[in-house]
């Protein structure tokens, strides 16, 4: 039965879940265990944000701590994939992953392909994303789009605990590799999720409130930003549907088109910088195949181009809030040709 | 406390999830003399639209529900008193509900559980309302069984209401809602048994069945197995008058996996097709990812139906549980199960889901039966 838990927990209860199902599921990373060797989850960290704790005691042997090499266990993951395992590697922050490329997008992506479908890369690398932490260029960017970029890499990001909990079983169910990433301003959020296991399927958007007036996309923490300038902006008399698209490859094109052909107005709200985004590639996609149902130019809410900054009030205006949301709506709507 | 001759109308408990609804519209105006029973006004909650009937009579002296604004289950809608009670006694009322409504403490009110128990190795959730009433075999509870794919949430307009008078379980069959989703062989005779396993659980030595679709099924099957269980039997478009079935229906409802296959199907359970709310499609999709959920429908299409038509043979099985009262409701813009020839059966404007869609009247007749 559903019961309210954080993202955290849901995260954590798909990895105990299907560590439980499946016996060739693996996990390892930086400090996932945290103290092997402690007794129990005693002195175990469970990652640096505290997602794998209690793993450790409940699979010993199964839990594993890396060197600080995110090249070597990376690469390390995706051998053991390819072995037959289903291993989880958790890369710190999706800002450290240009270390592992080659192996992400040369191998792991490109496997089923160049073998003929003989070959399969059953592996999912956890990462945190986003901005809001404090925690500094480094360890703050929204780098969905360029994995979306790579054919044979699928891209989830859960925006709810819900979300969280089916998309990790889906990703860890599938063959392909799977970039899955967490956005860690979303850790202590809460939700219902149920007890047992699902599975949400990749490619279906999740549509998170109904509106005639404006089609809001919104990904991961955007998706409550986006969430709450529609709750203003009814009290203004403007509907927004707002649509979660929860994994963004597969993206569900299909549920965003069909609300801009009701709605005549698309506001894409993606907190990365705007250059080659998610938020301009959802807008091409839709001027490409919806622009006679468009009555307004299609509006990107984005960060700006630059590195997010590290001064907080910098950090808080880099990063979309609701008020930024509205105004393009706004723009939208009273748009006159 | 204000005089006791002043009642209020207060917004309903529709179902365990229920938390707020809103007033689309009033059909009485201040004024009007209301009967018990008489239709007060459409409110809609999150999943689904319904009527409000009055659980009071008398003259409708206040509305204090305005349409279009979302109210705290529990929350005044509107104030019944007789003529003789002044104004300014009603206006105290009136300005105490609404203080009540600011003060947030309404909508805090202690969560229902459902209970779970195993039977035949089976986990089983449900979910009781309302207390025994003694003598005069009224004291038989009431056991409401859902139909394929649905959950005990399906009676969210009945069972509330009918527990004011009875004790009421509703229960998850397997495969669905809250309970394991293990269905063995699927067989009628497998979830009959589960039925009766709830009896002996909750200590009913008999009971008032009211089975929907597969579930009308199911609990003509508990009679049939153990007449004397059963006080009386409560069919609702029940599966097995006649062969004619939506078998497209059934098959795409159990293969669907996404909103787009999913809400298409699901109209054809209405009457109105507006009835099909994103909650609904949500609440639905949570449901069949569930690990298991799959399989569990699966193999129940394969107790509902034969190639396209039904497999079930309802009149044998109520061919052995004479002595039994047995009512037959349909309704009469049902797409799913067509009204059968040659039944004897009252008839609701409603689709298939007449117990949403046309609760009320359901629920008469279901008060018929069982008192």
């Amino acid at each position: 039965m559903a019961r309210s838990i954080s993202y955290r927990e849901a995260i954590n209860e798909a990895l105990a879940q299907e560590m439980e199902r499946d016996p060739r599921v693996v996990v390892f990373g930086e400090d996932n265990v945290g103290g092997t060797g402690a007794p129990g989850d005693m002195d175990a960290w469970g990652g640096v944000l505290g997602v794998t704790k209690g793993l450790y005691g409940k699979f010993p042997g199964r839990v594993l701590d890396t060197p600080i090499s995110e090249s070597a266990f990376i690469g390390a993951a995706i051998g053991a994939a390819t072995g037959g395992l289903r291993p989880v590697a958790e890369l710190m922050f999706i800002d450290f992953m240009g270390v592992c490329f080659d192996q992400i997008f040369n191998q792991a992506a490109k496997f089923r392909y160049m073998f003929g479908g003989k070959a399969v890369t059953p592996v999912v690398i956890r990462t945190m994303w986003g901005a809001g932490l404090r925690a500094a260029a480094q360890h703050s960017q929204s780098l969905l789009s360029v994995f979306t970029h790579i054919p044979g890499l699928k891209v989830a990001a859960p925006s709810n605990p819900y979300d969280a909990k089916g998309l990790l079983i889906a990703s860890i169910r599938d063959d392909d590799p799977v970039i899955f990433a967490e956005h860690k301003m979303l850790y202590d959020t809460t939700g219902e999720v149920p007890e047992e296991s699902y599975v949400i399927p990749f490619g279906e958007a999740n549509i998170v409130r109904d509106g005639g007036d404006v089609t809001i996309v919104a990904i991961g923490r955007m998706v409550g930003t986006a969430t709450e300038a529609a709750t203003e902006l009814a009290a203004a008399g403007i509907e927004a549907e707002v649509i979660d698209p929860r994994t963004t490859s597969p993206l569900d094109l299909d549920t965003i088109l069909e609300s801009v052909e009701n709605t005549g107005r698309l506001v894409v709200v993606d907190e990365s910088n705007p250059r080659c985004s998610m938020a301009s590639d959802i807008g091409a996609s839709v001027a490409q195949e919806a622009f006679g149902a468009l009555r307004a130019p299609i509006q990107l809410v984005t960060g700006p181009h630059t590195p997010v900054p590290f001064a907080d009030s910098l950090e808080d205006l880099f990063i979309p809030d609701a008020q930024k949301v509205i105004g393009a709506v706004k723009t939208a709507v009273d748009w006159k040709k | 406390m204000a005089d006791d001759r002043i009642q209020r109308v207060t917004m309903p408990k529709w179902g365990l999830s229920m938390k707020t609804g809103k007033i689309i519209e009033w059909f009485v105006g201040e004024g009007d003399l209301v009967g018990k029973g008489d239709d007060l006004a459409d409110i809609e909650t999150e999943k689904i639209a319904g009527t409000l009937e009055s659980p009071l009579a008398g003259p409708l002296r206040r509305i204090v529900a305005e349409p279009g604004v979302d109210l705290p289950v529990g929350a005044t809608l509107a104030v019944v008193a007789p003529a003789e009670v002044p104004d300014d006694e009603i206006e105290a009322v009136v300005a105490e509900a609404r203080a009540q409504l600011e003060s947030g403490e309404l909508g805090g009110e202690e969560e229902v559980a459902p209970s779970r128990v195993e039977i035949d190795g089976r986990s089983i959730s449900y979910l009781t309302l309302g207390e025994a009433v003694d003598g005069g075999g009224a004291d038989d509870p009431v056991v409401l069984v859902h139909g394929f794919g649905g959950d005990k949430n399906s009676w969210l307009f009945v069972q509330q209401p009918l527990s004011e008078t009875h004790l009421v379980h509703a229960l998850d069959l397997p495969g669905h809602g809250q309970s394991g989703k293990d269905v063995g062989d699927g067989s009628l005779d497998t979830l009959a048994a589960v039925v009766l396993g709830l009896l002996d659980e909750v200590g009913a030595r008999r009971a008032h069945l009211v089975g929907h679709s597969l579930g009308g099924a199911v609990v003509a099957a508990v009679a049939a197995a153990a007449p004397d269980r059963v006080a009386s039997l409560t069919l609702l478009a029940p599966a097995g008058f006649g062969s004619a079935a939506d078998a497209e229906y059934l098959r795409g409802f159990a293969a669907a996996s996404s909103r787009r296959e999913l809400k298409p199907l699901l109209g054809r359970l209405f009457a109105d097709e507006s009835q099909v709310t994103r909650q609904l499609v949500d609440d639905l999709l949570k449901y069949k990812r569930l690990d298991g959920v799959a399989d569990a429908l699966h193999t129940l299409l394969g107790t509902l139906l034969v190639g396209d038509r039904q497999a079930i043979e309802l009149p044998a099985l109520l061919g052995k549980v004479a002595g039994v009262p047995v009512t037959v409701v349909w309704g009469e813009e049902d797409r799913i199960l067509p009204l059968p020839d040659g039944v004897e059966l009252a008839r609701v404007k409603a689709g298939h889901m007449l117990h949403m869609e046309a609760a009320n009247e359901v629920l008469r007749h279901i008060r018929a039966t069982v008192d």
